[in-house]
């Protein structure tokens, strides 16, 4: 088992004091958790142990049920990402209609494996459940981008976009 | 009351509305095969998430199956619980929570006594159509009381209810998804690292060998091999209640007399009686709990001879610390004089003095371990053994405990009353207390020795007790949750107690986490109190502070009550602890 970093020191406190000021607007901070946890991700770009455990004792929840809604949601994720979420969606209509190679195209593409950032670190790849969008599928989203009717050749110059973009700022 | 009228297998009933088909079926005496189902209802614990899908019956007009555990009855409904298609699902969902169930079943803590075991005979599995993939979690035997097999998990979340709702402990939730969800703990840390209280209800309640005791049984037999070693045992109030179920003998069943001749031919050089230090511990509570009141100190005194509870308010309550009697558990004090005042009696240096202890509790064996609770680096006990590990001892042996003739504890740490017995039970520390603190306030006999104000099942109960001058007020809580409303109370200002009792467990230790498995049948911990309050009205002497013996050694060894050796030896303290 893992020994991991649960100081809540060591987390940015001005980021911190961002998600304080959430919390304190919510009117039922303690039945919000998933609302929380979508403002932490947002905050820090991913969710930590330290930071899971600084929400359960803001919320006054259990540690073992924010970490259960953490792992049990595939939004969430405890690890670090690239500037940019490939997302690649595994649902069934985008599944049947080749989501695979184009989740095989994105990984070849950037030389990483899943929920492994790139050396630059502006890209993460991951596969998603249903995004609600199966008539578009297969569906791939970089960041709030949706992309639809994606086949494996059209990975790169979408990639390449997002490379431009960071180029360009 | 409303009424439902409907017909289960051809068989007409009448049940109020509410009632689960399960429950309804049980009135005309038929049987629905469960796993996930638990009802201890009279003990504030309920499980009924219905994940299992063992116990779907076929209800006419529905198109699928249903959960017979959750489902309640209508006017007009038709049940078919033997249908072939309601028999055939449930073979394939038990064979589909096997099909990744490690087959250790020979090897396994729990063989012969396992809920999935029995299930797969009852339902006639013979085959496993659907293989596949095995689980590989890591075990967690981080802590010296509980060891976590999550591969032998089946997600009935029982124990998830106990640590949860019941105890608010909070320690074990669902985690990740999928084929890798498991019952864990936060960020899968180990068991030591969390704010477990070791209480061992979720091992209490799981039907499988996903969450067991630690066995310490090979560490039993080791020292008892050594001739050098002067191994000495004590046997806690509620063991003698229980161990006989584990011998075909009927829930409530006292054994006493036969445990002692079963210690003795297991090789133990003396037989004690935690009861002896039961009575030793009230006269050392009930004395602070007078000095506290009679000198202005922190009101209301909590008992402490719970280790769980103990865990909980330290992890729970840092800020109440100083709220706690600071008495050490009797099966620690037990120890304490076994290793000292004994050991010089029998001229045996006191690290060859060995203490086990046979507790229902699996927390004892946490406790065992802390070392605060030793003497020149001596643990006061060496090895705690739950009443199954006892009985499990007893059958490795080879005795037929139910053919034994019964003997009496040795002398000097084997002498108990009426209130060391009550002990076993929720109320039955404070009782015991209140027997004595009257007399030491009053120095008046008591009229009428049973409180039954005290008893009972209830989760939270009060009651006052007038004494003299002073009318005591006393709260009662057993099962960790109904502990925390207390406190928080306390927290609050709204409670107004002298002296509080908390046992951990529903039921207090007679419903403790090593007891024999009641496998979700609450009379059996309804007999077992029945039988602790039997066992206390036929003692001849029932006031703590008329044990000889532990007068002879305040006499011998001990001088005063709450005094200087008293403290040093009977006497603890305790450390803040983190939630997690």
């Amino acid at each position: 088992m893992i020994k991991t970093n649960l100081n809540i020191n060591d987390l940015d406190k001005n980021l911190l004091r961002d998600l304080d000021s959430y919390i304190e607007s919510l009117e039922d901070p303690k039945g919000s958790l998933i609302n929380v946890l979508h403002r932490a991700q947002m905050l820090f770009g991913y969710l930590p142990h330290n930071l899971q455990l600084y929400v359960s004792r803001k919320l006054d929840l259990n540690a073992a049920k924010v970490n259960g809604v953490v792992t049990f949601y595939s939004f969430f994720t405890e690890k670090k990402t690239g500037k940019y979420v490939v997302s690649v969606c595994m649902g069934t209509a985008c599944y049947v209609k080749g989501s695979e190679k184009v989740l095989e195209k994105c990984l070849t593409l950037l030389d990483v494996e899943k929920n492994e950032i790139t050396k630059d670190g502006l890209f993460s790849v991951k596969d998603v459940r249903c995004i609600g969008a199966c008539g578009l599928a297969p569906v791939l989203s970089v960041g709030e981008k949706v992309y639809g009717h994606v086949s494996a050749d059209m990975v790169e110059d979408i990639l390449n976009k997002f490379r431009g973009d960071e180029n360009d700022s | 009351m409303k009424m439902a009228k409907i017909k289960i297998n051809n068989i007409d009933l009448e049940v109020p509305y509410g009632t689960t088909i399960l429950d309804a079926a049980k009135l005309v005496g038929i049987h629905i095969p469960t796993l996930c189902h638990l009802d201890l209802c009279d003990f504030g614990v309920v499980n009924k998430v219905a994940s299992c899908r063992v116990c779907v019956v076929e209800v006419e007009k529905r198109n699928t199956l249903v959960p017979s555990c959750a489902e309640m009855v209508y006017d007009g409904m038709v049940i078919k619980t033997d249908s072939l298609k309601a028999i055939s699902a449930r073979r394939t969902n038990l064979e589909l929570l096997l099909s990744n169930h490690p087959f250790e079943c020979l090897t396994c803590m729990k063989n012969l006594d396992c809920e999935l075991q029995s299930l797969a005979q009852e339902l006639n599995i013979r085959e496993i159509h659907a293989t596949g993939k095995k689980m590989d979690h890591p075990i967690d035997t981080s802590s010296s009381a509980i060891v976590k097999d999550p591969n032998k998990c089946v997600m009935c979340r029982r124990c998830e209810t106990m640590c949860n709702d019941v105890q608010t402990v909070g320690v074990l939730s669902g985690i990740d998804r999928g084929f890798n969800a498991v019952v864990g703990t936060a960020f899968h840390l180990e068991i030591i690292d969390t704010s477990c209280t070791y209480c061992g209800q979720c091992v209490a309640v799981c039907p499988t060998a996903a969450l067991t005791e630690r066995n310490d049984l090979p560490n039993v037999w080791r020292i008892l091999s050594r001739e050098r070693n002067h191994v000495v045992v004590q046997v806690a109030p509620a063991v003698r209640v229980a161990i006989g179920e584990m011998f075909g003998m009927e829930p409530g069943t006292i054994s006493t007399g036969k445990i002692v001749t079963a210690l003795r031919r297991l090789g133990f050089d003396a037989v004690f009686d935690t009861n002896f230090a039961a009575d030793l511990t009230i006269m050392e509570e009930a004395t602070e709990l007078v000095h506290r009141i009679q000198h202005g100190g922190r009101l209301p005194m909590l008992t402490s001879c719970c280790p769980a509870w103990v865990k909980f308010f330290e992890h729970q309550f840092p800020d109440l610390l100083d709220i706690p009697s600071t008495c050490k558990s009797p099966q620690t004090m037990l120890g304490a004089i076994a290793k000292t005042y004994y050991a010089e009696k029998i001229k045996v240096p006191s690290h060859r003095v060995k203490v086990v202890s046979i507790m229902p509790c699996i927390a004892k064996k946490a406790e065992s371990s802390r070392t605060e609770l030793s003497k020149e680096e001596i643990l006061n006990v060496d090895y705690v053994l739950s009443t199954r590990e006892f009985g499990n001892m007893i059958k490795e042996a080879g005795i037929e405990f139910d053919k034994l003739p019964d003997s009496e504890f040795d002398s000097i740490l084997g002498e108990s009353t009426g209130a060391g017995a009550i002990f076993g039970t929720t109320g039955g520390v404070i009782e015991a207390a209140v027997r004595t603190a009257s007399e030491m306030i009053t120095g008046e006999t008591l009229e009428k020795i049973d409180f039954e104000s005290l008893r009972g099942l209830e989760g939270i109960r009060e009651a006052e007790v007038q004494i003299g001058d002073l009318n005591l007020k006393i709260g009662i809580a057993h099962g960790l949750g109904n502990a925390r409303k207390l406190l928080e109370a306390i927290q609050r200002g709204e409670a107004n107690y002298h002296a509080i009792e908390i046992m951990a467990c529903p039921g207090g230790c007679i419903g403790g986490g090593g007891q024999p498995y009641h496998h979700g049948d609450q009379n059996v911990i309804k007999k077992r109190q029945e039988a602790i309050y039997k066992i206390d009205r036929n003692m001849p002497r029932r006031k703590s502070h008329e044990n000889k013996m532990v007068l002879k050694l305040y006499e011998d060894y001990l001088g005063e009550p709450y005094g200087k050796i008293a403290h040093e030896l009977l006497h603890t303290c305790y450390t803040p602890g983190e939630k997690i």
